[in-house]
């Protein structure tokens, strides 16, 4: 596939008060040694929105998520958290920044607890705030019975559950998703959908990388296609959703 | 061998053992972040050793001393114990290992970067200090405290038994309960996923070297207490404190408490039945015969980090 990027459509809601983005990612390279895995890619995430990565392997989706999480660092390129240019602070000082992030394959720490594990999502702050972990399970329930269950016997969308409530723990106002439909059952998808919409409703923003690109869009607000390291599309959800080239791209149609 | 034999036996063997119980735990808490099999940590405990001694040497305890300070002159030379081994474990991680992280060195660098530091510091600790014996300044009368279905237990051994049960609750307590605790089990689970929570992996790392380190100084004074430290006295407890980790699940707390006192109850009969030269063979053997039956230790459960 190769089309033409068309800027206009595709761009962030700008805020009235002219305040910067929530997130936004100029021009970024970002190599694996020799290799270079984005080529310029420059993308911008509103408050309040939830925009969609789509792409297929080794488009560069998951290495955008990382590098605006500070887990690895341009070559050249900024990134930029609420006006505040953040590219080479690691990951672990980023949190502060607000900034979530649920890893692909959920990673949760196999040998804690679930109510553990939610304890080391509130790492940064002094202690869990009690509120959050009441939100956590009134999303998620099932996570609630098994409070003291190990992690690394809950099922795989039990995991992918608790890595999200895990992230909702340090309180952050941009969620970075990677795949959170990777490996799981239809109908747990669909619910695992229904519940960011309601976090995104709740005020946090989110920034959704997918294969599954008919659910992801049907959340969005806009979305991003990368191919080979670079945006390649960027458009409203509803648009590239009807896109003929997205179809046949991303939802397993025919191309007409 | 009698029944009061056998309670002998075990006294002298639990007393030994929970010094190898709190060595191994600096051993398998370093694994569990790092990876590393650090062979340095026996010279950590023999830093112990010298700290205790310099400590007492420095304040030249009384002949004739009374309790209250003989508590005193045991107290310090835990503290003295504790601050070299702390220091000596600091040290190692900022200057041997933090260095080929930042390089992403192999797994073969770290183990042979850690027997070379090894080498380095008991022969520092040989240049120093000179490389024969230092005795340990009297700081009571060892005699025996109470006596126990026939067994004398003497102060000396009292002491290192509480003091290694304080030190094992203290860790254990600090693992699983404190903040500190939680960034160390973090990060030996997920280094990557832990810094995404906000964990400092350096800090932690170097925190688990010094909370290795303090334990194992304590244990290299309590060694020493009424006998004598010495440059090359780190080796053997060393070793069989490191056996004894991988004996319970290296990486495992609480495997290397268990492992501990397995192996200090091992050796302490297999000296009483064969005689002192079979010292270190009936811990041994007990190791090989477990690690064929349970290749990751006694409470292990896992060979890789993968989960």
């Amino acid at each position: 596939m190769s089309v033409g990027l068309d800027k206009e459509a595709g761009a962030a809601p700008v805020p009235e008060d002219g305040s910067p983005a929530l997130l936004e990612l100029r021009d970024l390279h970002v190599f694996y040694g020799a290799i270079e895995a984005l080529k310029g890619v420059s993308l911008t995430v509103a408050e309040g929105e939830v925009v969609a990565l789509l792409g297929g392997n080794g488009a560069g989706k998951s290495t955008t998520l990382k590098t605006a999480s500070g887990m690895m660092a341009p070559r050249t390129g900024e990134v930029w958290l609420r006006g505040e240019r953040v590219d080479g602070i690691k990951s672990h000082e980023l949190v502060r920044f607000g900034i979530g992030h649920v890893p692909e394959g959920r990673r949760v720490f196999p040998r804690m607890t679930v109510l553990e594990n939610l304890r080391m999502g509130a790492y940064r702050l002094r202690r869990p705030d009690p509120a959050d972990i009441d939100r956590v399970f009134t999303l998620f329930p099932v996570l609630a019975q098994r409070r003291k269950q190990v992690s690394g016997t809950l099922s795989g969308g039990e995991q992918q559950m608790l890595a999200i409530g895990r992230a909702l723990m340090g309180k952050p106002e941009l969620l970075l998703l990677d795949e959170p439909s990777m490996g799981l059952a239809p109908l747990i998808v669909q619910q695992i959908f229904e519940i960011l919409k309601e976090i995104n409703d709740q005020g946090t923003t989110l920034l959704l990388v997918e294969q599954n690109a008919s659910q992801a869009l049907q959340l969005a607000d806009r979305g991003y296609v990368l191919e080979t390291g670079s945006v390649v599309m960027a458009d409203e959800a509803s648009a590239l959703l009807a896109d003929p080239r997205i179809r046949a791209a991303y939802l397993g149609e025919a191309a007409e | 061998m009698s029944l009061s034999d056998i309670w002998d036996v075990l006294v002298l063997g639990l007393v030994l053992g929970s010094l190898y119980a709190v060595i191994a735990i600096g051993y398998t808490l370093v694994y569990g972040v790092l990876q590393l099999l650090n062979f340095a940590h026996s010279e950590v405990f023999m830093a112990g050793g010298f700290g205790g001694v310099i400590a007492l040497t420095l304040i030249e305890p009384a002949v004739d001393p009374s309790g209250l300070q003989s508590a005193l002159y045991v107290l310090l030379g835990i503290l003295g114990g504790a601050i070299l081994g702390g220091l000596v474990a600091f040290g190692l991680e900022k200057a041997a290992y933090r260095p080929l992280r930042r390089r992403n060195a192999p797994r073969l660098v770290f183990l042979i970067t850690a027997i070379g530091a090894s080498f380095f510091l008991y022969n520092l600790a040989g240049k120093m200090f000179g490389r024969y014996p230092l005795p340990m300044p009297t700081m009571y009368e060892n005699r025996q405290v109470f006596e126990i279905f026939g067994t004398s237990v003497s102060v000396t051994q009292l002491l290192i038994l509480v003091a290694g049960l304080l030190m094992l609750v203290t860790v254990d307590f600090v693992v699983n309960r404190t903040k500190l605790g939680s960034g160390i089990r973090a990060v030996a689970q997920d280094p990557e996923v832990a810094s995404l929570m906000g964990v400092d992996i350096d800090k932690v790392v170097s925190r688990t070297f010094v909370l290795g380190g303090l334990m194992g100084g304590v244990a290299g004074f309590l060694f020493g207490t009424n006998l004598q430290v010495e440059y090359t006295m780190g080796f053997l407890p060393g070793i069989t404190a490191f056996a004894a980790a991988v004996l319970g699940g290296i990486g495992n707390v609480r495997g290397a408490m268990l492992g501990g006192l397995t192996l200090g109850v091992v050796e302490s009969f297999t000296v009483e039945l064969w005689g002192d030269g079979w010292r270190y063979v009936g811990a041994f053997v007990v190791l090989v015969l477990v690690l064929m039956f349970r290749p990751t230790g006694i409470l292990g459960e896992r060979v890789g980090r993968t989960a």
